[in-house]
């Protein structure tokens, strides 16, 4: 054992000392975006005062969804093509542990409870929960064909997913695992996502062109958007990636081949603007006042600033190959 | 254990579309055509083409359908009798089955169509002629493998996009061959191509020792842009990439293909639907196979949406505006109403490369740029 510690202590010794100093300072400053790269099995680290790359990490093979832990301890990568969700110690950058994730793992979420993690196995039409401090599957859930979308509900009483092949939300029952009831929606859901209060759930169908707004007590669809965008053909907006502002204000969606992200009024469900992003615009994360929205660009392979306040793109940080997931660290 | 009692409690406690159980029959119909000799028979294309992209169908619609109390069910008929095949759809029909999916060249499902009638509802995975979809109109068929003229018209809009517009075409003496090079004459005519030679290919040497010779004297003439091949059963035209005159590209029906489907073909999720059918299958997912797939999902989505196991109903919403298909190529697909043709991309594939996906920019269309691909409805005489 000391031998191991002691050879890693010494390989952190060699890394570049820029990179080292850079790393300690944002540690204590800035913010940092953690970006997840489909097609290069890597994480970009981008530091949000600087707006730069500061670290490129290698993880499993086909990284998409990411996570933090709730005590911002860890990040929770879902690598894909390894079959497996890894852990990752936000100290030093290392994984420290793989979670048995069932095959082809590709969007998760934890339970506030900060033990449970669901995650979409997206071959096996299945969820598996998995217990990530006895590391143990303690639950596995049929769901419909290419499951996608995970959420947990502010008050983890429940948790959906979405089936891209069957277009339906999966409501599971977070105390006995079981589901307990189905939303049909429109072509290829993609992602789910709690409004802060608990009390709505937006859902994204790709294919379908539209956002469904859903009544988390009746899980009756209340609600569905379109979108328009000048000069880009109806079937070209596929929305993904939503964001709900905390304060109620504003709705983000990710419109994928489109190249841009929808602001919506949360409350009145009016589409407010249009902004150009990246290219494939993917999925999107707040930093911690939420002043800034971060998208993934899969096919531009690139991460656009918005500043919220303003609703203008600032700038593009170029990643790695297809940019899939982002959460930022405080 | 855990994952039994989940399945069991899921049975009784789905509320949302808690109904009777919906029974949806579904017959596959296969006519196996004598195989003439060839002489690229390397790489024989994989003899269930077409039915296991029905199972892999049935297979999703069925873990769709546990949601929604729906059972799907395929029954397979595959022979290389076209009167014990025609037998076997009555005796289907009579059972009370009325839809099928057909892997069949054109006359045989000209006759299948005759003998059905109008209490059948036919999905074509197997025949790409342009007579089906533009004069010799079928009431109850619908066509998921994409025409000929579709697949022309991709590759037309690519060569024109690219500024290769002087063609030198090779044609087959087959009759699908024919077929497929008036197709390729139709897009040259649509989209600003143009035949600067055209010959057919006759020998009946053995190219695998000899093409070094023979091809390149074969592809002396005009100064062209492209070299297209219209060998749909793959008799010479492998052999003729690398081997041309002057070097130039070979597109068409080797070379750079315009498909339906192909293994390299993984945007917008399609890499699950690959992975899935590689699972089940062993092999690669072939145009054949995505036709019949998207037949059968066709008819799940229907029933999911009308929540009726109907045939009549069934056509009527998939033939109507809100029918839509998510089958992996990038938009919602549907169904033209006049031909009975589902609209989709089509992608150009080299061997182990997507090159692109037409329709290309630009090539514009009031209603959909999908319906610049193909027989457009004022082309058509058909209104099914």
């Amino acid at each position: 054992m000391k031998t191991l510690n002691a050879v890693h202590a010494f390989r952190h010794a060699l890394k570049p000392l820029g990179a080292a100093l850079l790393l300690a300072s944002t540690q204590t400053l800035a913010a940092v975006a953690y970006v997840s790269n489909e097609k290069d099995d890597t994480l970009s680290l981008i530091d949000l005062d600087s707006q730069t790359v500061i670290e490129t990490i290698d993880v499993g093979e086909r990284p998409r969804g990411i996570i933090f832990s709730k005590d911002m301890k860890y990040l929770y990568i879902c690598a894909s093509d390894s079959d497996t969700v890894q852990v990752m110690d936000l100290s030093n950058h290392q994984i420290i542990t793989e979670l048995p994730s069932g095959e082809d793992p590709e969007q998760f979420a934890l339970h506030p409870n900060n033990r449970f993690l669901y995650i979409a196995n997206e071959d096996d039409a299945l969820v598996t929960v998995v217990d990530t401090q006895s590391k143990e599957v303690i639950a596995q859930i049929d769901v419909g064909v290419e499951p996608e979308g995970m959420a947990v509900s502010p008050d983890g009483k429940w948790a959906i997913n979405t089936s891209e092949t069957t277009n339906m939300l999966h409501w599971i029952d977070t105390k006995t695992h079981t589901l307990v009831d189905n939303t049909l929606v429109d072509q290829r859901p993609r992602h789910v996502e709690f409004s802060d209060d608990g009390s709505r759930v937006w859902a994204s169908s790709e294919i379908g062109g539209t956002v469904s707004v859903i009544d988390t007590d009746s899980r009756q669809i209340i609600e569905k958007l379109s979108f328009k965008i000048r000069g880009v053909h109806p079937d070209k907006v596929q929305p993904v990636g939503i964001k709900l502002t905390a304060d109620g204000k504003y709705a983000f969606v990710a419109l994928g081949p489109a190249n841009h992200v929808a602001v919506v009024d949360a409350k009145t469900y009016e589409v407010l603007d249009y902004l150009l992003v990246g290219r494939r615009v993917w999925h999107l994360a707040f930093n911690e006042d939420q002043s800034q929205l971060l998208t993934t660009n899969g096919v531009s392979g690139d991460v656009s600033v918005v500043d919220i306040a303003d609703l203008k793109v600032t700038k593009s940080i170029k990643v790695g190959r297809y940019p899939w997931g982002v959460v930022v660290k405080p | 254990m855990r994952r039994t009692l989940a399945i069991a409690t899921l049975f009784c406690s789905s509320t949302a579309f808690a109904a009777e159980n919906t029974e949806v029959n579904i017959a596959y119909l296969e006519f196996v055509p004598p195989k003439p000799p060839l002489l690229s028979n390397i790489l024989p294309p994989p003899e269930d083409a077409g039915l296991r992209g029905s199972e892999l169908a049935i297979k999703d619609s069925n873990t769709t359908g546990r949601f929604l109390k729906q059972h799907y069910q395929l029954e397979t008929r595959v022979s290389d009798s076209q009167s014990e095949l025609l037998q076997q759809a009555t005796q289907l029909q009579a059972r009370g089955i009325s839809l099928f999916v057909s892997n069949m060249p054109a006359d045989q499902l000209k006759a299948l169509s005759a003998r059905l009638g109008d209490q059948a509802l036919i999905f074509n995975a197997g025949s790409a002629s342009d007579q089906l979809r533009s004069n010799s109109c079928l009431n109850n068929v619908l066509h998921t493998l994409p025409s000929r003229s579709m697949l022309t018209d991709a590759l037309g809009q690519w060569l024109i996009a690219k500024r290769l517009n002087k063609w030198f075409l090779i044609s087959g003496d087959k009759p699908a061959d024919k077929a497929y090079s008036a197709a390729l004459k139709r897009s040259a005519k649509r989209f600003g191509g143009k035949i600067v030679e055209e010959k057919q290919w006759s020998f009946d040497t053995d190219l695998r020792r000899t093409a070094q010779k023979e091809l390149p004297l074969f592809t002396q003439g005009k100064d062209y842009d492209v070299v297209l091949v219209a060998d749909e059963l793959g008799d010479f035209g492998e052999y003729v990439q690398f081997n041309t005159w002057l070097p130039r590209p070979v597109a068409g029906t080797q070379g750079l293909t315009p498909v339906a489907w192909h293994r390299v073909v993984e945007q917008w999720g399609a890499a699950q639907l690959q992975s899935r059918f590689d699972k089940l299958t062993g092999r690669w997912m072939t145009n054949k196979d995505y036709a019949a797939w998207a037949a059968v999902r066709s008819i799940a989505e229907a029933v999911t949406r009308t929540k009726s196991n109907d045939m009549n109903t069934l056509r009527n919403y998939i033939l109507s505006d809100q029918f839509e298909l998510a089958a992996f190529k990038g938009r919602k697909l549907n169904y033209r109403p006049w031909n009975g043709q589902l609209r989709q991309p089509i992608p150009l594939v080299h061997p182990r490369a997507l090159v692109s996906q037409p329709p290309q920019e630009g090539f514009l269309h009031p209603k959909t740029e999908l319906d610049t691909l193909g027989y457009d409805a004022p082309e058509s005489q058909c209104q099914i």
